[in-house]
């Protein structure tokens, strides 16, 4: 059950349980801004369900994925504020 | 992919407690069935986690139940368009998939509804719904001072959740006032019994934190992320410092899929005849999206919609009477979390609406309806496609934001494109 899965974070490598999503991986890293709006304004997560967007980061090299609809995985390069 | 694994008699969308019910139904009853849903997970926003963990209770019961069908479980995957009658387009890990029904099932839940106000945008300003599902996948609450204003039953059972992540509680804050919701606590023993039970659990576990009806929270501050939140009562107004406002006010049902098959809806719910049947022959809803009503409507609407879909409609007769009595708990909630007219209206003019495209208020205003702000403003145009601020200028200005164009998320441009129906290795 407690298996652990390595990433990264903006270069950054970190280690987290088996089951958490990247917007759980991102706070636990201590990102706060996971994404700058239109106007250039820092955001992170509000629906925690896949509906607005706001935890969108690039993964591996995909941008505009929801955190908090994705599981982290071995290997996985996640980039925020793009 | 072969004929097989795309043709279902029966093809049901969210496997949350009401799609986890019709598909166990409508299999249960011979039909060959078909659950997917958009997540990696089984059991809706509101069992994330449980499946993993062995589940308990109801979650463990259910998803138990669906596992012993012959039911064809698809994850990750998500409805986007309906190209012809009887066949929906879905996208999925593999790529683009084409689905064909004969009955369809649509068990899409709700989303939080939230209200603007100074601050909203803030990073630690998060839906009370929404921080539950995170904590769930592991979001980190340990010695966060957490500040809960909102509205709805939903409000104890977070508290609950959040003190037993090592949150610390500072307040909860409930718009609603204390009238209504004694009212609403005096008919609980006839609606729902169980519900009293449940009740006392949370009040013993969020001991010491206190809850204030009649209270709701006018702004946020922070430079760069939440440092605090000011609230307001009819006796006063002050400030909290925390590093979390978990906010919300009920929740709104999901309908983009329901308009998109053409099903008729009224007063924000799609309209179902007591066989959970849409206005659309054949294609059937249950749970949140005919009315918010949690997870005991979802789960009775669910099982009627499975075995109506099956054509054992005695069956799904003989589940009226509980049908009734979780509308009628739907409608007791209405009354007593009804908005304050405050609530409703604390955006300032400078207040971003559109969260997508960072549309304030002023540039709002000036627009007589939702059609016009989005033509001017790109409103509710930008990746949430208005599942955000539409329930927001619904509330403030009684616009009708309903949007159902195609595709009904954003999708990678290679599903549309592909004209190979479930082919893999789409272009991303």
């Amino acid at each position: 059950m407690a298996e652990i899965v390595s990433l990264t974070i903006n270069g950054r490598p970190v280690r987290v349980p088996s089951g958490t999503v990247v917007a759980a991986a991102l706070a636990l890293a201590g990102e706060s801004r996971f994404r700058r709006s239109v106007a250039g304004h820092p955001r992170g997560p509000l629906c925690g369900m896949g509906v607005c967007f706001e935890c969108s980061v690039t993964i591996d090299g995909r941008p505009h994925c929801r955190s908090c609809q994705t599981l982290c995985a071995e290997g996985m390069e996640v980039r925020t504020d793009e | 992919m072969s004929d097989a694994n795309s043709r279902f008699e029966v093809v049901v969308v969210g496997a949350g407690p009401a799609g986890l019910a019709a598909a166990a139904a409508a299999a249960e009853s011979g039909r060959r069935t078909l659950v997917l849903d958009a997540t990696p997970w089984l059991g809706g926003q509101i069992w994330r986690g449980r499946e993993a963990k062995g589940g308990s209770g109801s979650a463990k019961r259910w998803l138990a139940r669906l596992q012993a069908t012959d039911a064809v479980v698809a994850r990750q995957t998500t409805v986007v368009a309906a190209p012809r009658p009887g066949v929906l387009l879905a996208e999925s890990p593999e790529g683009p998939r084409e689905i064909g029904w004969e009955t369809l099932i649509l068990t899409i839940g709700a989303r939080e509804l939230f209200l603007p106000f100074p601050g909203w945008t803030l990073p630690g300003v998060v839906g009370i719904g929404g921080l539950q599902v995170l904590v769930k996948g592991g979001w980190p609450l340990d010695g966060k001072r957490i500040v809960i204003a909102g509205s709805g039953p939903l409000l104890f059972a977070a508290g609950a959740e959040y003190r037993a992540a090592g949150a610390d509680v500072v307040l909860i804050a409930e718009q609603t006032d204390l009238g209504k919701l004694a009212r609403f606590g005096l008919s609980l023993p006839r609606l729902a019994p169980r519900k009293i039970t449940q009740a006392a659990q949370y009040q013993a576990s969020l001991l010491g934190v206190p809850y204030r009806p009649g209270c709701w929270a006018v702004s946020a501050q922070g430079a760069d992320r939440l440092e605090g939140v000011t609230l307001r009562s009819s006796r006063r107004t002050w400030t909290e410092r925390c590093d979390v406002l978990a906010t919300g006010f009920g929740f709104l049902p999901n309908l983009e899929l329901p308009r998109l098959f053409g099903c008729r809806t009224a007063n924000g719910a799609a309209v179902v005849d007591d066989r959970q049947e849409s206005s659309q022959a054949g294609i059937f809803i249950a749970g949140e999206p005919t009315g918010i009503g949690g997870e005991g409507r979802a789960l009775v609407e669910g099982l009627i919609a499975g075995f109506s879909a099956a054509g054992r409609l005695e069956r799904a007769g003989r589940l009226e009477k509980k049908r009734r009595r979780a509308m009628a708990f739907s409608r007791a909630m209405d009354r007593a979390f009804a908005l304050r007219e405050e609530v409703r209206n604390l955006a300032s003019p400078e207040t971003l609406i559109c969260r997508c495209e960072d549309v304030a208020r002023r540039d709002l205003e000036k627009f007589g309806d939702w059609r016009a702000a989005k033509l001017h403003t790109r409103c509710g145009m930008g990746p949430c496609q208005g599942r955000i601020c539409g329930g927001a200028v619904e509330k403030l200005y009684g616009w009708d934001a309903a949007s159902n164009r195609p595709p009904v998320f954003p999708v990678q441009i290679g599903t549309l494109r592909d004209p190979e129906p479930g082919s893999r290795g789409a272009s991303k």
